[in-house]
């Protein structure tokens, strides 16, 4: 390692952990893309808020739940308190399948892959799903009629293929933490990664432009 | 109408590259600003959504609430655990061997999964509770004659009576016809007083454990019977009537589901025994079409062939007329 006068320029490109670390990131989302100030003059469209609300949306659907956790699973039967603050929890979810189902169908008929932004749309998609499987454990983690019956019948679809023995949709102990713990983590690693392929890549500009409208 | 003089221009090749975003003209956008306002409007909606809607909450279903609207249901289910004719007793893994379970043509991957939690439907979810009673001679009695009795003998014993229930008026106990029962009657009988008392979940649920956080016996006995069924039906919640998208009372349920319980409305998955692992197939391989669908031809184009992205960018169009 050759040392250098602090504050001076190093003699050699250094070849730290820290500094391999910092190339990288700058060269996954370059100086300026993380947060510009201006976006392509094509970018007219309300589709475009979807995105976006699609994410404050989770943002809320986290705080409820967060919320929701500190008096514990059975809170919210016995206290109104609980029960308003379960409902902020049910509604930040339904807006946000409702903001992200419009979304993504936004995506699709933008062709919004194109442009090697595929691993974007793929992460998108496995974000949706992601959703989903939290959902269904949340309704499992409710400790009432709706998480008696639906646990019931979805055993059956676990089960018939196997994943039921290791996944056991009748032991709220388990759904409650892969709910709060497991699910909300890896949701949250796949968003994070998708917003960062968004600010990567940009927005897809529109079917049949090419490089003459591009300077 | 061209001539042979004419200049054609260069038909393009409808797979050309997308260009690189960076490159076309820009407009001031403040993102920051449009997250803030996003989240505002998205905080405020649900505050007033929740205080307008409020939220479902239908209590769970207790074993003394199912024994006190449904008493006859109760002790048929305890004779079906007996006889090994209910569902959790007949169902295969992963709580038992009494079935292969369901299978994806060649891929058994229910019974591959193997019994992983196993459940012993008449010894885990009727006597095992029932032995843990006291001060009650004639279920003493009778679970020491089912003990010292055969396995043929308690399956006749149970078979019989879980047969004869079924065609009693009402399925009625007291209305049913004569005959060799041996210790069922009794052992029913006792297992409905103890739903009744309120201590069948303790039972089933703790399992010798002071901390009891796995429901799995409870609900498996509860699916068991009928009058979860009847409950959830009364309130739409059934396979076959869009269950999976509903909701208790008029909520909006989970309409992201739609695709999911179609399937089990249509043939052959509506009338299929092997209906779940059938719609489970299918549902990851149409998950695997969505997921790599930027890659699959013919596609991938139906958003160039259906231009509803000329609405979407209706002013770029506009300002770029398409070239020739």
């Amino acid at each position: 390692m050759t040392a250098t006068q602090a504050g001076g320029p190093p003699a050699t490109p250094s070849t730290s952990w820290t500094a391999r670390t910092r190339e990288r990131l700058a060269r996954t989302v370059p100086a300026g893309q993380v947060l510009p100030d201006r976006q392509p003059a094509y970018m007219s469209s309300w589709i475009y808020v979807f995105g976006v609300l699609t994410l404050a949306a989770l943002l809320v659907v986290i705080g409820s739940g967060v919320l929701l956790a500190v008096g514990g699973s059975g809170w919210w039967h016995v206290s109104s308190v609980g029960h308003f603050v379960n409902s902020l929890h049910l509604w930040s979810v339904e807006l946000f399948f409702a903001f992200m189902v419009i979304h993504l169908w936004g995506k699709f008929w933008m062709a919004a892959w194109r442009g090697n932004r595929a691993l974007t749309w793929m992460t998108g998609v496995l974000a949706f799903l992601g959703s989903i499987g939290t959902a269904f454990t949340g309704y499992l983690s409710q400790s009432n009629f709706d998480s008696q019956w639906i646990s019931g019948q979805a055993k059956d679809g676990l089960n018939s293929v196997g994943v039921g023995a290791f996944f056991n949709v009748l032991n709220p102990g388990q759904m409650l933490l892969w709910h709060v713990v497991l699910l909300p983590l890896v949701l949250g690693v796949i968003v994070v990664l998708h917003v960062i392929l968004v600010r990567r890549h940009g927005i897809v500009p529109p079917i049949d432009a090419d490089g003459e409208d591009a300077s | 109408m061209s001539t042979a003089t004419d200049t054609r221009p260069v038909r393009r090749d409808v797979r050309r590259t997308t260009p690189d975003s960076h490159g076309f003209a820009t407009r001031p956008y403040d993102l920051v600003k449009e997250f803030v306002v996003a989240f505002v409007v998205v905080a405020l909606l649900t505050v007033v959504l929740a205080a307008v809607f409020s939220s479902p909450d239908e209590k769970a279903i207790t074993m003394a609430d199912w024994a006190a609207a449904a008493p006859n249901d109760v002790v048929a289910t305890a004779a079906g655990e007996l006889a090994g004719t209910t569902t959790s007793a007949s169902y295969g893994p992963p709580y038992n061997t009494a079935g292969d379970g369901q299978s994806l043509g060649p891929l058994k991957l229910q019974k591959w999964a193997g019994v992983r939690i196993p459940v012993d439907s008449a010894a885990d979810l009727v006597l095992t509770p029932l032995s843990k009673v006291t001060g009650n001679t004639d279920l003493t009695a009778a679970l020491t004659t089912w003990n010292g009795a055969t396995p043929d003998q308690q399956n006749t014993w149970a078979s019989a009576y879980s047969d004869a229930l079924s065609k009693a008026p009402d399925n009625d106990p007291k209305q049913v016809a004569d005959g060799d029962y041996g210790p069922v009657p009794a052992i029913s009988a006792a297992f409905l007083t103890l739903a009744q008392t309120g201590g069948l979940e303790g039972a089933l649920t703790s399992s010798g454990n002071f901390y009891g956080g796995d429901q799995t016996r409870s609900l498996l006995l509860l699916s068991d019977g009928a009058y979860l069924e009847d409950q959830a039906r009364a309130r739409h919640l059934g396979g076959d009537q869009w269950g999976m998208m509903n909701e208790t009372g008029n909520f909006p349920g989970q309409p992201w589901m739609w695709l999911y319980t179609f399937w089990y409305q249509v043939p052959p998955f509506s009338t299929s025994d092997n209906a779940d692992a059938l719609v489970w197939g299918l549902m990851m391989l149409l998950t695997l079409g969505l997921l790599l669908l930027p890659f699959i031809p013919g596609l991938r184009s139906i958003p160039r062939w259906i231009p509803v992205h000329r609405i979407i960018w209706r002013d770029w169009y506009r300002e770029h007329p398409r070239r020739r």
